[in-house]
């Protein structure tokens, strides 16, 4: 018989620490996916953050490294003029990437390092019980914005990809969201082009993920999909924001 | 052949022979000679040179390379190696190695950009958050930068321990003939637990974060058993007149070069003054230190700072004689008239030394 549907082998067979709800499972597996379709186990190098994700060496059986809170831009940069040849990606949250981790970022793009990032945005510092993130959108409640994010007093959410897509650098970017099975293959075919970017060597490439937190939402899984078609990708519009492919 | 280069430049081309192909660094005075001297000679090598939009990220880059199993190094002045910290105890709890080098200027804060010793503290004792220590070692001149550079990526290699440098500006800015002498390398353990991707074997991970309960004492447990292995066996030192000496100088760096200079005046003058110059600064020579501290009548400390290793000279000494402390802060530099004085000061029915510091004092 043949087998139309199983768990990646890169996925390693074990129940993973998130919450019920929660997109970091799907991304992960996403990532296994591909790594498994396209045989590259042994020439890809992983970067986890700090946050959620942290662990999430535990679920991924690939080469590995930790980073300090916001420096996977950094560290994979050191990874990757090491073994310029192999597909290095970052796995961050919008804390490590748009807060404390803003300058390496920016920076790695700047650059144009040949690296994938793939940026979780959840709009909420879920690992550290809910508090704001940069992207946390106006009028979001969270445990330190309790009225609902103020721009007067926080700021306003960060717009990551736009932010980048001015830089000389940068030359994939991509917005996508985890809201359905049709969104979330539309995701997978956006980290497919980021690691196709770097295995082509065309540079800088990062996809921003729209990913539920139902539990720091205050809200169910399914509202908490609604939630990101109806409320977040107005904040962030889904599309491609850059793409070296299809230069204006 | 020797040629002539200051600290920095020695320090630069040290790490390249020794292997060195991934240098990661932020402009600061006073170890500007080392990054530009670096953004020449790597490319030249083949290595890999990135000025760094920060410390942080020089420092992460450095974790990058070392992880992936390239032999890799950062240097910067104090203000910069406090930024760095972050970045030191990530390295030291991955258990990565790497080369780190601090061209010691004045502090705190911005201070200024002479010569200081202020942050032994920061090196010897830690810095960052965590238990966990560096190797550090402390040149005295262009030539022992170069040669403690060289050792330096093999004793990282050989624990998987960052190493630092502790120079200042004086050493690192200084001009002096050297040699470079390319020891053959020693046996060291190969890099298998590195990330190349895991190409038909079971994967690796570098990581520091112990989240179940027990583990992380277990891990500290190890990082403890490793230092102790590196205490008893890395301790280096110069010894001068040690055991004809009623009175010890312990100084390094800078200051030792200056305390030299005492005790080759005092020896001319028939006063019997002894030094011992840490080497390594962690790991603390301390049973030497106690050794002499048994026999002679008082230690006495001089640093460029207002007092930081003292503190380990006392607690080598254990309270077997008196130990004395002079220093200079905020980019002052000693003179030897003044240890002189000093140690009058602290031996005042010393007649020899009297006469000494007279003839000191007509020079």
């Amino acid at each position: 018989m043949h087998a139309i549907y199983e768990k990646p082998k890169t996925f390693v067979d074990k129940a993973t620490h998130f919450c019920p709800g929660c997109g970091h499972g799907i991304v992960l597996r996403l990532i296994a996916e591909i790594v498994d379709a396209w045989g590259i186990r042994g020439k890809t190098i992983g970067l986890a953050p700090v946050g959620c994700a942290v662990l999430a060496y535990n679920y991924l059986d690939i080469d590995m490294c930790e980073a300090a809170h916001g420096r996977p831009p950094a560290v994979a940069t050191g990874i990757k003029r090491v073994h310029p040849d192999h597909v290095v990606f970052a796995y961050q949250g919008d804390g490590d990437l748009a807060a404390i981790g803003t300058a390496e970022i920016i920076h790695a793009a700047n650059r144009g390092e040949n690296i994938t990032f793939i940026f979780v945005n959840n709009a909420v510092y879920g690992m550290t019980s809910g508090q704001m993130a940069p992207t946390t959108m106006l009028r979001q409640k969270t445990a330190t914005t309790p009225s609902g994010r103020d721009p007067i007093n926080s700021g306003y959410p960060i717009r990551v990809c736009e932010l980048l897509a001015v830089l000389e650098g940068s030359s994939y970017l991509e917005r996508v969201s985890l809201s359905s099975p049709e969104n979330i293959r539309k995701t997978k075919k956006a980290l497919e082009k980021g690691f196709k970017t770097q295995m082509e060597k065309k540079g800088f490439s990062l996809i921003e993920i729209l990913s539920p937190c139902p539990i720091y939402w205050r809200m169910d899984a399914n509202e908490a999909m609604r939630y990101i078609d109806e409320e977040m990708s107005r904040t962030f519009p889904l599309g491609v924001v850059k793409d070296w492919e299809h230069k204006n | 052949m020797k040629q002539l280069l200051t600290g920095n430049e020695a320090a630069a081309e040290a790490a390249i022979q020794a292997g060195c192909r991934y240098y990661y660094g932020y402009p600061i005075t006073p170890q500007n000679e080392l990054i530009n001297y670096m953004s020449v000679r790597m490319p030249e090598v083949g290595g890999t040179f990135i000025q760094a939009e920060s410390e942080i990220a020089a420092i992460s880059m450095v974790h990058g390379s070392a992880a992936a199993g390239g032999r890799a190094m950062t240097s910067s002045s104090s203000p910069g190696i406090s930024l760095k910290q972050e970045g030191i105890s990530y390295l030291a709890g991955s258990e990565l190695p790497c080369v780190i080098v601090n061209i010691q200027r004045g502090g705190p804060g911005l201070g200024d950009i002479s010569a200081s010793q202020a942050d032994y503290f920061q090196a010897v004792k830690g810095g960052g958050h965590g238990d966990y220590r560096t190797i550090v070692l402390a040149p005295s001149s262009v030539q022992e930068m170069a040669d403690l550079v060289y050792d330096s990526f093999d004793l990282a290699d050989k624990y998987r321990n960052p190493v630092m440098i502790l120079g200042d500006a004086q050493i690192g800015q200084l001009m002096e003939p050297l040699e470079f002498h390319r020891k053959p390398k020693k046996n060291l353990p190969a890099k298998n637990w590195s990330l190349t991707g895991a190409e038909g074997r079971k994967r690796n991970i570098v990581k520091s974060f112990y989240p179940v309960k027990g583990q992380l004492e277990e891990f500290n447990a190890h990082l403890q058993k490793k230092y102790k292995v590196i205490e008893e066996n890395e301790v280096r030192y110069e010894a001068i007149n040690i055991h004809e000496a009623d009175i010890i100088l312990v100084a390094y760096g800078t200051s030792a070069r200056i305390c030299k200079e005492v005790v080759k005046k005092s020896q001319q003058y028939e006063f019997r003054v002894g030094m011992i110059r840490p080497i390594t600064l962690w790991p603390f020579p301390k049973e030497i230190i106690r050794k002499v501290s048994e026999r002679v009548e008082c230690v006495l400390t001089v640093e460029m700072s207002a007092g930081q290793m003292v503190e380990d000279v006392k607690l080598a000494v254990e309270g077997r004689c008196p130990v004395h402390f002079y220093g200079r802060t905020g980019g002052g530099v000693p003179t030897s008239l003044e240890i002189i004085k000093k140690i009058v000061e602290i031996v005042p029915d010393n007649r020899a030394a009297n006469t000494l510091l007279q003839l000191a004092e007509v020079k």
